[in-house]
């Protein structure tokens, strides 16, 4: 059925200038690293393969199809199918960028378990053959892209078969022969779910250091926006009002950010880890004296519910997993949409991004420099905020002391690894979150790996990502650096 | 002879420089930021206090009891923060053993800063050296002496492993030193508790996440009867070692001057990576030691607690001291000060001992704006911040 | 528009960089601003631009007093302005670093990207200024990206067109081409004000020339004056404009390179198959527009950037893949051409900074520990030799003028024995006092029989040191050329053109300059 149109892009009709640019020794380098980085996965995709346990592996699935009609879903499953030969042809046409061919097996992925939603609501797989399946892919993709062919072009789309080849034989490895199935919707789910706050906050970094001010602060804006939403949600009862208290305390913070930075030149990762001890002190020495004695009145803050979007929360698979979260997430959503935008197609995001790459050249045209910086960091600190309300109303419900326990840092290291672009930034972000979630997951699911291990592993893969694949990072030219007049 | 490269006007502006010495003008400057600390606490002190609530409950109608109460609250609080500092013999010595490995820590952070590099990640460093020396501690059972000596050593290995992994990450790769580190603390945290619950480091008969006590022989000797040991000297002899290391040898020639401008440094055919990789192997030492003396002098056995936020409080210790050793043991002792005055203080006043983390921070905040403290006490000279000291980017 | 400056004062601290300067722009002029480096014209500059605030004096705009207390408001006023160091973004398209500042937008702040294309299209034809709207400026040749300054300031309605040094990123014809457009925009009445310490240009463009000394005007001055008057009223006293030297003694070949081949950072040939000898006792200089490749050969050289292919030798010894530090030891002394960036460190005082190479020899060091004593007393040698104006050899050299700075770099790399000195833009942004020592000391090294590279965009200064010259275009070596080559010859093989070509251009088409000579 899509044979006639999946071997197009194989042979573009428009010819491609072959850009004879020799390889420069940064690009070399990146590309022993990142080859290096994929070998290795995929030998351990083969290792993971060879020890795989006999039996089953369960997979389970939230979703039934009986809501829709079985046309609606085929409809669905070829639309996902579409979506996924679109990312692979577009890059080539040059109308996406080649990274978004990174998405077709994802979204292949999606397209597979919206077809088994029809059926029952799980589905199991012979563990050993799987696994050795994803292997022998994983290597050959690895072994693809390490020489090249196709001058690069399938990068994005080799790269991705090879990193969820092995999460993928991971999962088999780790339940194989379990009774219990891997709950793959509520992964997604939850991957979203702990995703968020570190989304909101990844974003509201993009926005403060493309104005050129570093924010090493979110983690005291989270534990701040954290704080009032546990606490005004408690005395009011209103959800809205706690996440408005939220983004309201993030501003505050972002407010220290701006004025010691901006005004009084100090030296911004000083500043940021300086005020991450001042949200902790602040927000701890409180609830010592306040929240602790008072809990039933102060602490009691009511958690968001998940909403359904009617419709479009029915779709099989799909909609349990994006359409079926809080308010939070859906802001989340909105705020992903609305910072791209702005950023990169209004008059204001020009601004904010030449002020943190050249502010004295935006000086010159007669912008004022201070004021698109502030500006930048207090909005924001909106995001923030709301990304610290996450903790408590958003999901754990009682504030505790120090309980962001470091996502503000986490969502500044999706930033980096997301190169300062907010969709980059959201991607890295959601790759934090899927791992916080599959160590959850999996230690229901009783593997045999020890609980701290897994705790470990999103940190090492930060570590390696930002050692391998990112490598010498370009932050935006200003970053960091106050701006004096003349 | 083409360009104005420097036009007069770059020059940063010199107004009403003063006939002090830097030191003295700092050492101004962090006073009054001290004192600006003590108000914001004391707001907080305040608001806090039982007695000042219930007075204000009936503010219009008595004020007086509301500000005197307030006034109470304020003066009995720092009064107990102060006597559990320095008042007598025995707080004078736990605000010193509270000293000692944040000394050692924000020297590790201290030397980092002046090769150029912010080193975040000296709680991971101290707590690896923790588990090293531990370990050594109590599974080995060596005589007097040697034990105690091994066991730090170990310690020193087990830190500037993890802290070399930074500069060695950084050198080859580019990987920017902020995110390794704080990584690299989570990663440090899990293998910890990971460690704890293994039959090679949980104590026998116990199934919370506690070591055996380390050897007696493995133990820092105490000073005097209190909990003062013997890591205190240490710490000093470390700061010793580190300014001669900055000052007066041509490895730190090399660090201060890639931290300052490291294309001049590769230029003059010195090697940046190497510097980097020196740097933060020291810098992981200084971190491990801390360790030592955190699990051989004060604490003994290894829990998951080890480090508290002692690696944290290092950045701020070094922020305050300004990067060079002499100000970064005296920010020691006066956060270990305030440390063992706040428990002090906890203990009588039952004011929250976060107290101390807010005046720590707002301490630091003041000292690294002097041109806010200067708004604020107009007869202070000018002084550069240290954002001009230390201005860097993830670019740089 | 008529402009006038009256009794403008600014001072830094003790420093008066614009002592009571008055100045009246007519109309429809092309005035001359004249003055060595550091006299004050940029601090003048950036007053009628509102980047600094004059301490007193006034701005007079038709007659009327205007206060501009940003560029915004010099802007509103007519008043363009085309940096030095070009304002532009690098990552932004040409058309975005056009519109930023007054965006073309559909309403709700949304930038209207095809309207912005059409303006400078628009601006551009109108001019014959060509650029492609949607180019990246960090992908356009420095020359472009001029010319997207000056786009940008049309853009403006500039009624006064401030160029601060603008010939420095050009070649003799694009500086034709520069003069053309400049007299296009004096015909529509609109007057500019060059700011340059160039003789040759000043003569050739100026309507009226203003000269700056110190900060102060010490008066003004007809384009029909001789270089010679126009020297002795920017500098103050009669100068050499030659630098008196005597014919080369040329040895052994000290610097052999053959194939070299750079590739840098974005995949570009920098350095494209380069042959060149350095013989001991010569200077050859190495003469090209800005961004052609020079930077790149240098730091090959010095081992600061990877080698692609090809190999380099220092007295008959391969060091093409010894490190930096090696081939310093080797006998390479190194002058870079951005010294505050690659040169010295700002921080450190003048001691350590004249040891920056140095420390981990004796005497400076034993073992690991420092001698302080014998770094000290070697900067006292170094600054009575050098003539290092500076108030404690503690200071930081940061605190040093540019000319004094770039002597603390050249003392130190003529503190040890040397085959090969390469020395890059070796008086760049320096007073013209200290451009005389530098060029004596470096023709000095020569005649102590060290080979000399130097890499120069100064045809004047190429002229006054070279006994080669190898002219560098796009990676690739064009020609190497005998010292007596004519201007225009050179600026032609500047832009790629080989001798033969070159000799035949230059007779037939003479540029402005060129026909100076």
């Amino acid at each position: 059925m899509t044979t006639t149109e999946a071997t197009e892009p194989a042979g573009p009709t428009e010819p491609v200038e072959v850009e004879r640019t020799i390889e420069s020794p940064t690009e070399r380098a990146q590309r022993i690293r990142y080859g290096s980085i994929l070998l290795v996965l995929a030998a351990v995709t083969i290792l993971l393969a060879a020890t795989t346990g006999d039996g089953r592996a369960a997979f389970g699935l939230l979703g039934g199809s009986e809501v829709l009609g079985s046309a609606a879903a085929w409809v669905g499953i070829l639309v996902l199918l579409a979506a996924t030969v679109a990312a692979v042809v577009l890059p080539f046409t040059g109308r996406a960028p080649r990274a978004t061919a990174a998405l077709a097996p994802l979204l292949l992925l999606f397209a597979v378990m919206f077809f088994k939603t029809k059926g029952s609501a799980s589905f199991s797989v012979p563990a050993g053959a799987t696994a050795w399946t994803l292997a022998v892919l994983a290597v050959a993709c690895a072994v693809v892209w390490v020489l090249r062919v196709a001058g690069g072009r399938l990068n994005g789309l080799l790269g991705s078969i090879v990193v969820i080849g092995f999460f993928a034989a991971f999962l088999c490895w780790a339940v194989a022969g379990k009774n219990l199935a891997f709950p793959i919707s509520n992964q997604f789910q939850g991957t979203l779910n702990f995703a968020t706050p570190l989304i909101l906050g990844a974003l509201a970094g993009v926005v403060c250091e493309r104005a050129g001010v570093i924010n090493i602060a979110i983690e005291g804006q989270f534990l701040f926006g954290a704080f009032t939403a546990a606490l005004v949600s408690s005395t009011t009862g209103s959800s809205a009002a706690a996440l408005i208290a939220a983004a309201a305390t993030g501003v505050l913070l972002a407010a220290l950010l701006a004025v010691f930075s901006i005004k009084y030149l100090v030296n911004q990762v000083v500043l940021g880890v300086v005020l991450v001890v001042f949200a902790t002190g602040v927000t701890g020495y409180l609830y010592d004296e306040f929240m602790q004695e008072n809990a039933a009145d102060l602490n009691t803050p009511h958690v968001l519910t998940a909403v359904k979007i009617p419709g479009l929360g029915d779709i099989p698979f799909i909609g349990p997993i994006l359409f079926n979260q809080t308010v939070l997430v859906y802001l989340m959503y909105l705020a992903v949409a609305v910072v791209t935008f702005v950023l990169f197609e209004t008059r204001w995001g020009l601004r904010v991004r030449s002020v943190g790459e050249h502010p004295k050249a935006a000086d010159t045209v007669g912008i004022k420099v201070s004021r698109v910086r502030y500006s930048a960091v207090l909005w924001a600190g909106v995001l923030a905020g709301l990304g610290g309300a996450f903790f408590t109303v958003g999901y754990g419900g009682a504030f505790v002391k120090e309980m962001t326990a470091g996502n503000g840092f986490i969502a500044l290291a999706a930033l980096i690894m997301g190169r300062w672009h907010p969709i980059g930034a959201t991607v890295a972000a959601l790759f934090f979150g899927f791992a916080t979630q599959l160590q959850s997951q999996l230690q229901i699911v009783d593997t045999p790996i020890p609980g701290d291990l897994l705790l470990m592993a999103p940190y090492l893969a930060t570590v390696v990502a930002v050692a391998g694949l990112v490598g010498r990072v370009r932050a935006p030219k200003a970053d960091g650096e106050p701006y004096v007049k003349g | 002879m083409t360009t104005d490269t420097e036009p007069v006007v770059e020059k940063p502006p010199v107004r009403r420089r003063s006939g002090l010495p830097g030191w003295a003008v700092q050492a101004l400057v962090s006073l009054s930021a001290i004192v600006l600390a003590l108000v914001v606490g004391a707001v907080l002190i305040i608001i806090g206090d039982e007695k000042v609530k219930s007075a204000s409950s009936y503010f219009f109608a008595a004020p007086g009891d509301t500000i005197s109460a307030a006034l109470t609250a304020v003066g009995d609080a720092y009064q107990a923060l102060l006597v559990g500092a320095v008042g007598g013999l025995n707080p004078i010595a736990e605000s010193l053993t509270q000293a000692t490995p944040l000394i050692c820590g924000g020297l590790a952070v201290s030397l980092a800063f002046r090769t150029g590099l912010f080193n975040i990640g000296a709680q991971g460093q101290l707590i690896v050296g923790a588990i090293f020396a531990a370990w050594v501690g109590f599974a080995w059972h060596l005589p007097v002496g040697i034990h105690l000596i091994i066991a730090v050593i170990a310690g020193i290995i087990g830190g500037a492993i993890w802290g070399g992994l930074v500069g060695l990450l950084k050198a080859r790769t580019g990987a920017h030193e902020v995110i390794v580190t704080i990584m690299l603390n989570y990663v440090a945290i899990y293998l910890l508790q990971w460690l704890l619950t293994t039959s090679a480091f949980q104590r026998p008969g116990r199934t919370d996440p506690i070591s055996p006590i380390v050897d007696s022989n493995a133990q820092y000797p105490q000073l005097s009867g209190n909990r003062l040991h013997l890591g205190f000297v240490l710490a000093l002899v470390a700061a010793a070692f580190v300014w001669w290391l900055l000052n007066r040898s041509t490895v730190g020639f090399e660090l201060r001057a890639v931290g300052a401008n490291p294309d001049a440094s590769r230029t003059a055919g010195m090697s940046v990576g190497r510097a980097y990789t020196i740097a933060m192997l020291v810098a992981g030492a200084l971190a491990g030691l801390a360790g030592t003396q955190q699990v051989l002098g004060t604490d003994l056995p290894l829990t998951d607690g080890v480090a508290a936020s002692v690696g944290f409080d290092s950045i701020t210790v070094a922020l305050l001291g300004r990067g060079t050793p002499v100000g970064t043991v005296l920010a020691g002792l006066l956060f270990g000060a305030l440390n063992a005055g706040g428990l002090q203080m906890q203990l009588q006043t039952q004011t929250a001992l976060t107290l101390t983390t807010v005046l720590q921070a707002v301490i630091v905040l003041f000292v690294a704006a002097p041109a806010l403290v200067r708004s604020i006490f107009r007869f202070l000279p000018r002084e550069r911040g240290l954002g001009a000291v230390l201005a860097k980017g993830w670019n740089g | 528009m008529h402009l006038e400056l009256s009794g403008l004062t600014k001072s830094f601290g003790s420093l008066v960089a614009n002592d009571s300067i008055d100045l009246v722009i007519e109309p429809g002029e092309i005035h001359c601003l004249l003055g060595e480096n550091g006299a004050g014209k940029s601090t003048l500059m950036n007053m009628l631009y509102g980047l600094l605030q004059p301490d007193s004096g006034e701005i007079i705009i038709n007659g009327e007093k205007v206060v501009i207390d940003s560029p915004s408001a010099a802007i509103r006023h007519g008043i363009g302005m085309v940096h030095q160091h070009f304002m532009l973004v690098p990552v932004f398209t040409v058309a975005e670093n056009i519109m930023l500042g007054r965006e073309q937008t559909r309403g709700g702040g949304v930038l209207d990207r095809k309207k912005a294309y059409a303006r400078v299209r628009e601006l551009s034809d109108q001019y014959g200024l060509h650029v492609d709207p949607g180019a990246l400026v960090e992908d356009i040749p420095v020359g472009v990206q001029q010319r997207v300054e000056i786009i940008k300031a049309l853009a403006n309605d500039a009624e006064v067109l401030i160029l601060d040094e603008p010939t420095a990123v050009l070649t003799p014809s694009e500086i034709d081409d520069l003069i053309a457009v400049m007299r296009q925009f004096k015909e529509a009445g609109t007057s500019i004000v060059f700011i340059t310490h160039k003789l040759k240009e000043v003569k050739a463009i100026a309507d009226k020339i203003t000269v700056i000394r110190r900060g102060k005007v010490v008066g003004q001055a007809e384009p029909s004056a001789s270089e010679e008057e126009l020297a002795e009223m920017m500098v103050g006293r009669a100068v050499e404009l030659v630098v008196d030297k005597q014919e080369a003694d040329a040895g052994d070949v000290q610097l052999e390179v053959r194939g070299l081949t750079v590739i840098d950072e974005r995949g570009h040939t920098a350095v494209d198959n380069v042959d060149l000898d350095v013989r001991a006792g010569e200077i050859v200089a190495l003469a090209g527009v800005q961004g052609n490749g020079q930077t790149e050969l240098t730091e090959a050289l010095l081992g600061l950037t990877p080698v692609a292919a090809g190999a380099i030798s220092l007295g008959g010894k391969n060091i093409t893949r010894a490190g930096t530090r090696e081939r310093l030891e080797a006998g390479i002394g190194y002058v870079p051409e951005d010294r505050a960036h690659d040169g010295f460190v700002g921080s450190f005082s003048v001691a350590e900074n004249l040891v920056l190479d140095l420390f981990r020899r004796a005497p400076f060091s034993a073992g690991v520990a420092l001698r302080t004593g014998e770094i000290e007393r070697n900067c006292e040698e170094r600054v009575e030799e050098f003539d290092i104006r500076t108030q404690s050899i503690t200071l930081p050299v940061s605190s040093l003028s540019g000319g004094n700075q770039q002597k603390v770099v050249l003392a130190r790399e003529l503190s040890r024995s040397l085959k090969l000195l390469v020395a890059s833009q070796p008086t760049r942004g320096v007073d013209v006092g200290s451009i005389e020592f530098l060029h004596k000391r470096i023709v000095r090294e020569r005649d102590n029989g060290t080979a000399v590279l130097i890499v120069s965009t100064e045809l004047d200064e190429i002229a006054a040191l070279a006994d080669r010259i190898a002219v560098m275009y796009r990676g690739r070596i064009v020609g190497i050329v005998g010292a007596d080559t004519p201007r225009d010859e050179l600026g032609l093989m500047m832009a790629g053109a080989s001798k033969q070509e070159a000799e035949v251009e230059a007779t037939e088409h003479p540029t402005t300059l060129g026909s100076m000579e």
